[in-house]
């Protein structure tokens, strides 16, 4: 890798999150039966004609103003030619030479450092259907499902300007959070909402001109993306420091044995024969509407975390973390109005509401933000300590039960009451009659013995610093108490 | 422009299309006198000219985003397929 540097391009594949199919009104959902959302259009039978989805169009304009790209008020789409059991027109209509959006950028953070990435377009086009290859008893056969087939896609194109692997995986995340926070697709990787091909090149230090590069496929992880690039880096470095020319190919990742092998290279794997799809007219898309759609644009990650930051006094990490999807930073916010205290919200989520939410591992969060709300106002008003409040809370994630129901059901409140407290305070103070001589005597580290004796009497429901106060002021009265006779 | 027989060849590989030496050779012949003409189209300037990509007019038609009727019972949408296994399209593998 010495004298190397690495020159990494993205291509990302989002669904969107649409009902019906890109060109027909075959549903979406995930999981079905396989072949049961499928019809004459997504099967190509013969003489069936591709509408356009409206909706895939609003949220692909959507994303594409988002990452601050121009939208083309004239697009084309166009065939990409190639034979596969899984696309079964033989072509996939997507865009080429007049994609819906072209330029544009995302910032991207790693290690500390903001960069600004250029996206060089985004283009609407139609997935292919799913098969599983199998070689059993039953011979070596690839089956088909179709549902898939259909569904629209965004790709998201980057310049070939990002620098090493975990900034790939940085833009990626950036990337995912914006599609979440437009609604325009999950971003889920797993389920196949989000996936990526990467190319990468190395070249000297300090040339400018591209060496040769090879493109990854299958990747669909943030993990994979990291690691196949790592791996690429390090082969592509190895032949050149060999003085091996690198090859122009595209290799598949095998996550299994993690390692990339290169596929079948022929020559013609690329001759795509683009041509406008003859099947669709051109997209046009009027300034008033594009407008529209710009104007649900809701606030940005990146917008949302520095106004957290400056506006509501939250530490950066905090920001970010809470940024991280729209849903908990929407929870945060609501918690953070209703309580008026942003910092304490801030707290409260970043441990509890995260642990909690972790350990049950759903979207959804444990306790309501109106019921955390509510909790939190109980702390401030010292009806129960914050220590109490993590049992309240725990509880309340289990019951569901409101802030109050659960305190009284616990049978808590806090003991805030002075005359209360040194009464509490004299009780404890007459069962531990040597330890307050020996505290008289010098013996300092004892007051946190006797604090400890407070918190056991009132089972944890003494205010803290009530108890401290109380305390201090009857050790202080002992010793007068001793120096005067 | 001359189209060489590896051309002709090249392409049929792209299609999938087989054929005989004969035919490839006829082939090599008309494609040549297409790009022939191809050649000749391009003798005029036309730089300052939108190509012309559709013989209609106007923006494609949109659709609602509403899961439609056309959808087909899973015995229909594979009565067509030249096997199945399992409510999948089988066919010869492809790995
Ligand atoms: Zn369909």
């Amino acid at each position: 890798m010495k004298g190397f540097e690495s020159v990494i391009g993205l291509e990302i594949h989002a669904q969107l999150l649409t009902r019906s199919k890109l060109f027909c009104g075959c549903g979406t959902g995930f999981g079905a039966e396989p072949n049961t959302q499928v019809c004459p259009v997504c099967l190509g039978l013969p003489g069936a004609l591709p509408v356009l989805n409206r909706r895939a169009v609003e949220l692909a304009v959507l994303v594409g103003e988002a990452l601050h790209a121009h939208t083309n008020t004239s697009s084309v789409f166009a065939r990409k030619n190639y034979f596969y059991p899984d696309l079964p027109k033989n072509y996939q209509i997507s865009q080429f030479d007049r994609p819906l959006c072209s330029g544009g950028h995302l910032y991207v953070s790693d290690g500390g450092k903001r960069r600004r990435v250029r996206v060089t377009r985004v283009h609407l086009e139609e997935d292919a259907g799913k098969s599983v290859h199998l070689d059993d008893a039953g011979g070596r056969r690839t089956l088909v499902d179709f549902n898939r087939c259909g569904v629209p896609l965004i790709e998201i194109v980057t310049e070939p300007e990002l620098r090493s692997p975990s900034e790939a995986h940085a833009l990626l995340k950036a990337l995912k959070q914006i599609l979440e926070y437009t609604g325009a697709s999950s971003g889920n990787m797993e389920e196949g909402g989000l996936r990526c091909d990467v190319n990468v090149s190395l070249r000297r230090v300090g040339e400018r001109a591209l060496g040769s590069k090879t493109e990854i496929k299958n990747l669909n992880s943030f993990r994979n993306v990291e690691r196949a690039l790592e791996y690429e880096i390090e082969r592509q470095a190895g032949l050149l420091a060999g003085g091996t020319a690198v090859l122009n190919e595209t290799l598949m990742w095998d996550a299994g044995r993690d390692r990339a092998v290169s596929m079948r290279s022929k020559e013609e794997a690329h001759d795509y024969r683009y041509f406008p799809e003859p099947d669709l007219l051109r997209l046009e898309l009027k300034g008033d509407w594009i407008d529209d759609v710009k104007s649900r644009l809701p606030e940005l990650p990146e917008a949302r975390e520095s106004r957290f930051v400056e506006s509501l006094g939250l530490p950066p990490y905090d920001a970010a973390v809470l940024c991280g999807r729209r849903a908990l930073a929407d929870y945060f916010e609501e918690v953070a109005r209703l309580t008026g205290e942003p910092k304490s919200a801030s707290n409260w989520i970043m441990t509890e509401v995260l642990r909690t939410a972790k350990e049950g591992a759903t979207d959804e969060f444990p306790v309501t933000a109106a019921n955390l709300a509510d909790l939190l106002t109980l702390v401030r008003s010292g009806r129960i300590s914050g220590k109490m409040a993590k049992d309240v809370f725990a509880r309340m994630a289990g019951t569901g039960e409101t802030a109050d129901d659960a305190v009284s059901r616990m049978g808590l409140r806090q003991v805030t009451d002075v005359r209360e407290m040194r009464t509490i305070v004299d009780a404890v103070l007459s069962e531990n009659p040597k330890s307050v001589a020996d505290y008289a005597r010098g013996k300092k580290k004892l007051f946190g013995f006797l604090m400890g004796r407070i918190m056991e009497k009132t089972a944890g429901q003494a205010s803290p610093t009530l108890a401290e106060s109380v305390l201090r002021e009857r050790l202080e009265g002992v010793r007068e108490g001793d120096a005067n006779t | 422009m001359s189209v060489t027989r590896s051309d002709v060849e090249h392409a049929a590989r792209l299609c999938r299309l087989e054929f005989s030496p004969d035919e490839l050779e006829t082939l090599r012949g008309e494609l040549g006198r297409i790009l022939e003409y191809v050649e000749k189209l391009r003798e005029l300037d036309v730089t300052e000219v939108e190509p012309t990509l559709y013989g209609l007019a106007g923006s494609t038609p949109l659709r609602e985003d509403v899961p439609g009727e056309d959808t087909l019972a899973r015995e229909d949408a594979l009565a067509g397929a030249p096997d199945e296994e399992n409510g999948h399209f089988k066919v010869p593998g492809v790995l």
